[in-house]
């Protein structure tokens, strides 16, 4: 009787561990697919197309999907499909870069800031605070409106309104590991500031970098579609997921649908399968979260 | 002589040493017992250089610290070696047991080969000095620490509970070790532990064994 009663719950919390481990393992394949099918097609489309993606067409215009354009025309008569993937091959390299800068300048200013410690950090803190208190796409705006829109100007407003988070994730970082004995023991050895900082404190902030940089970058596909959708980022010749949806939207008062709904799949696939990977990462990363997972 | 007069080290309002002073001559072992939580630990920080004291003075063969940590003269920081409680958390869990005992000599920029050679006299194998702290026991990683706390050939070795959480014959093993550098280089050895038999057995007769009461409670404001 006691065993019996004992035996349910058991069985019960098998099935939910069970479920627990599937779950993200079927969205974490799912993901990965997502992304294997996506960063081929950028990559192999472009190669193999017969079509060109700026070519204006007004005979073909507006042509919902079909066998010819199987997600449809634009109001130019241009092939979405092929327009989605160089727009996406844009964004994904203008976020990539984007994100890269912006971890860049949040690991220097953070370093700085937890290595330093006392005044330095009071100060570096404080900027860091009063760049998260300015909204990010108004203060974006407005570093684009200071260059000639284009990929650079993007880039530059994306790395300066995103560095925030990685500062205050690498200096948490570095004031964790200052007090560690290991970081003692290198200055007992006779280690100096920098040695510690390249020896000890890089190699340990490394996966963390990363992981804030991938995680950065879908925001910032999303900041640059958010900036050319206003007309402030790429020049409109270029497809952008951002300028496809711009021009898409005036489509949709006629009833065409497909110019700004496949931009805007494109966008969120990406950034979906990007996030969930970075997550499962983060994850697997944490020895305590992991142990947790195995629970 | 490694010495600290009126050492005083508070940690917000409570104070773990209270103007505590201890000399440590060269060429002896010198004791330092005393419960948990009275501030050994923070007194051997304070001697290694690695924590500034709230008050009081600290000087190195006659020589007074005036900083701490990284911005004290490397020549002074390596004079003094610091023997660290859990090995586990004095080495960088990302170095091999070689790349551990050879950290300081890759920072003075000497050869390479007197930490293998310090390793083997640890009983610490080729094929151990390639594993990671993960791969290894407490016993071996604290072999490797205590090899690295003599690659410089420091005047004065603290240890801090350095055998607390090791078997009888890795701690002999440490402890004779120590013996051996201490008699051949006349390095003073501070050696801190709870354990009383161990410090008498370590210290003998001769030597002095400093006590440390418990730590107390700055009166509030």
């Amino acid at each position: 009787m006691a065993t019996g009663t004992r035996a349910r719950p058991q069985g019960q919390a098998r099935w939910r561990a069970r479920d627990r481990r599937r779950g993200p393992a079927r969205s974490r394949r799912l993901a990965t697919a997502t992304l294997v099918v996506l960063g081929l097609a950028v990559l192999l489309v472009p190669l193999v197309a017969r079509l060109d993606q700026s070519q204006v067409d007004l005979h073909s215009a507006s042509l919902p999907p079909g066998l010819a354009h199987p997600f449809g025309t634009d109001e130019m008569g241009r092939d979405v499909l092929l327009r989605v993937v160089y727009g996406l091959r844009v964004s994904l390299l203008v976020g990539l870069v984007a994100a890269a800068v912006s971890a860049t300048i949040g690991t220097l200013v953070g370093l700085a800031a937890g290595t330093l410690g006392g005044m330095a950090d009071r100060v570096l803190m404080r900027v860091v605070d009063g760049f998260n208190s300015v909204p990010h796409l108004l203060f974006g705006i407005f570093i684009v409106a200071l260059f000639s829109p284009g990929a650079t100007a993007v880039v530059v407003s994306v790395g300066l309104t995103h560095w925030m988070t990685a500062a205050r994730i690498v200096r948490s970082e570095v004031l964790t590991l200052r007090s560690r004995p290991f970081v003692d023991a290198a200055i007992s050895a006779g280690s100096g500031r920098t040695r510690i900082v390249l020896r000890h404190f890089l190699p340990h902030l490394g996966p963390h970098i990363a992981l804030t940089a991938v995680l950065m970058v879908p925001h910032a596909v999303w900041h640059e579609t958010a900036l050319s959708f206003l007309g402030l980022g790429l020049p409109p010749h270029l497809a952008s997921l951002g300028n496809m949806i711009n021009d898409g939207a005036r489509s949709l008062l006629a009833g065409d649908w497909w110019p700004s709904l496949f931009p805007g799949l494109f966008l969120f696939l990406p950034t979906l399968a990007i996030s969930s990977l970075a997550q499962h990462w983060r994850d697997r990363s944490d020895p305590r979260r992991r142990s947790e997972l195995q629970l | 002589m490694l010495r600290a007069d009126g050492v005083t080290v508070a940690y917000d309002r409570h104070r773990v040493l209270d103007r505590v002073a201890i000399a440590v001559p060269p060429g002896v072992v010198t004791g330092l017992a005393g419960p948990s939580g009275c501030g050994k630990s923070s007194l051997a920080r304070v001697l290694a250089l690695l924590l500034r004291p709230s008050a009081g003075r600290v000087s190195v063969d006659g020589t007074e610290v005036r900083r701490w940590r990284h911005r004290a003269a490397p020549a002074l920081r390596t004079t003094v070696a610091l023997i660290f409680q859990q090995p586990r958390l004095a080495v960088d869990p990302r170095f091999t047991l070689l790349d551990i005992v050879a950290e300081p000599l890759r920072v003075a920029r000497l050869p390479l080969d007197r930490a293998e050679r310090l390793a083997e006299e640890m009983g610490l194998t080729p094929d151990l000095l390639v594993r990671r702290p993960h791969e290894v026991s407490d016993g071996q990683l604290q072999r490797a620490c205590v090899a690295r706390a003599l690659t410089l050939r420091p005047r004065y070795v603290i240890c801090d509970e350095m055998t607390t959480m090791l078997d009888a014959s890795t701690q002999a093993l440490l402890v004779g070790r120590l013996e051996e550098y201490r008699r051949e280089s006349g390095a003073g050895v501070l050696a801190i532990s709870h354990d009383t038999e161990l410090l008498d057995r370590w210290c003998g007769p001769d030597s002095t064994v400093h006590r440390l009461g418990p730590s107390e409670d700055l009166p509030g404001e």
